[in-house]
């Protein structure tokens, strides 16, 4: 399994860069994955990374439906948050798994 | 006595009526099918009407003459179901009550969820084609169809029949070329997915077909809303596509009576255990096919092969033991590529679509991503199929387990 090394941190990552554990992921490292993405958290990313992480451990499926249903955030908001693909570039941010499509 | 109550009698609510039927003891068992109509699509068929493959004829029967004679068939329309108390009750007032419940009432196009798809321009120049009533529109825009942007837009996941898009804008280059117009008709595909398909192997031979004819693919676009006076599509991202023809898969929802009863995500679907289909909130209710939440495809290959393991767990819990059958996710779908041709896929929860035979390894006949004249026969064969042996639950030569024999890795 690939490493690689976030503000200090070694964690372990697939071949796309998604974290493979989310118990090895802290703010530190979603800011540093941040950045490499080119991207400044605010307390507003940290508020939707955290309702990702939840969901993901209750083992709850993700859309950006989803997302923007929650009350977190809505849709058009998302996409300021994370420009372009925002489910694919928060959940890598925020350690949890690529969501799977099933196709 | 005690009853078995199965909401919804399409594919895989009627193959699971004719598999208790059998296998539950019915001295001690009734079992009752509600639905709110007794019409039976050909639901694969659908793909069909717009390029005037099938007529509408083709893919109508009555629901109540696949359902067994010793089960209770009833029209009704569900106002909601009561999971605490067993019950479900009917517009009307009446109750019915269950000792087991299986839901099966699939998944509903809608289309009213994306701003600017349902107004002046639907099924003007603006359709889908997984009603009936959408294909058979569909059908009477395209056979006038003289030129212009031809967009096919996927809106959510997950959605129904994943692979029925792609297929028709395959047959859309089939058709068009036909025509003797393919020169002046643009094909274009939108999708929120980064890529045609996204498994890696069944994208790549997948993308090289759209590729080959000329159908330009845009993808990560997830579809804020339509404008109907501009005739644009745009994204969330702000990129826009302009159509004249458009063609959509709209957000795919469970149906709307679930929302109160507590067993479903928030899509609508029925929340299950992917291995045995049993409710994660409540030990006596089990979803199949598409209703369910199961991480894989929407599509009757999954129902049908999901009804063999959850029958055996019917029988279990019935018995009054824990379910222990496991479903793999098994998926198999023809892909039909225009020009008379064909491919197939077939993968489960873990392994993705690879090439190979099927279903007898190495024999075959049918040649998995491979694009072949025998799968598209296999594909309108199985129209026969699935009215004389699926649904009344007869015997099939495939297996309901995924197996990797007869693949190569790729």
């Amino acid at each position: 399994m690939a490493q690689k090394e976030y503000a200090g941190v070694m964690v372990d990552v697939n071949d796309e860069g998604y974290l493979e554990n989310a118990n090895q992921w802290t703010k530190e490292v979603a800011a540093a994955i941040a950045k490499e993405n080119n991207l400044e958290l605010t307390d507003k990313h940290y508020h939707v990374l955290d309702f990702l992480r939840e969901r993901v451990a209750k083992g709850e499926a993700l859309t950006i439906r989803s997302v923007g249903k929650s009350g977190v955030v809505d849709i058009k908001g998302f996409y300021e948050l994370f420009p372009g693909a925002p489910l694919k570039l928060a959940t890598k941010i925020a350690g949890v798994k690529k969501p799977l499509s099933c196709v | 006595m005690k009853k078995v109550v199965i909401l919804g009698a399409g594919t895989a609510g009627t193959i699971m009526a004719n598999k208790l039927a059998k296998m539950l003891d019915r001295k001690e068992w009734e079992i009752e099918v509600l639905d709110r109509n007794n019409i039976h699509y050909y639901q694969p068929g659908f793909l069909f009407i717009p390029f005037g493959i099938y007529s509408p004829k083709d893919v109508v029967k009555k629901k109540d003459a696949f359902i067994p004679r010793n089960v209770k068939f009833t029209v009704a329309d569900i106002l909601s179901i009561d999971a605490e108390e067993n019950v479900v009750n009917l517009v009307g007032g009446e109750a019915i009550r269950y000792d087991i419940l299986i839901v099966a009432t699939g998944t509903v196009p809608t289309p009213s969820e994306t701003p600017g798809l349902v107004g002046e321009r639907w099924y003007k120049n603006i359709f889908d084609f997984y009603t009936f009533e959408g294909a058979v529109a569909l059908h009477d825009y395209l056979k006038d169809f003289r030129g212009g942007k031809l967009v096919m837009t996927i809106t959510e996941l997950p959605y129904k029949c994943p692979i029925a898009p792609l297929e028709f804008v395959f047959l859309a280059d089939a058709f068009f070329a036909k025509k003797g117009i393919r020169d002046k008709v643009e094909i274009i595909y939108t999708t929120p997915m980064s890529g045609a398909f996204t498994k890696p192997v069944a994208t790549k031979m997948l993308s090289s077909v759209l590729e080959e004819k000329n159908i330009t693919v845009v993808t990560d676009f997830y579809v804020e809303g339509v404008d109907e006076e501009k005739n644009i599509i745009r994204s969330y991202d702000g990129r826009e596509v302009e159509f004249d023809g458009l063609v959509v898969v709209p957000v795919n929802l469970g149906e709307e009576f679930l929302a109160s009863s507590g067993l479903v995500d928030d899509m609508n679907y029925v929340q299950v255990d992917k291995g045995t289909m049993q409710s994660v909130h409540k030990p006596n209710v089990f979803a199949i096919g598409d209703a369910a939440n199961l991480p894989t495809s929407k599509a009757g290959s999954v129902a049908h092969f999901a009804a063999d393991v959850l029958a055996e767990n019917i029988v279990e819990y019935a018995n009054g033991k824990a379910p222990s059958h496991q479903f793999d996710g098994h998926a198999n779908c023809f892909i039909e590529t225009g020009h008379g041709k064909g491919t197939l896929i077939d993968f489960d929860y873990t392994n993705e679509p690879l090439p190979g035979m099927y279903p007898l390894p190495g024999i075959g006949p049918m040649k998995l991503l491979g694009v072949t004249r025998l799968n598209h026969w296999g594909k309108l064969a199985f129209k026969l199929i699935y009215w004389e042996f699926l649904l009344k639950n007869r015997r099939l030569p495939v297996s309901s387990k995924f197996s990797l024999a007869g693949k190569k890795k790729v």
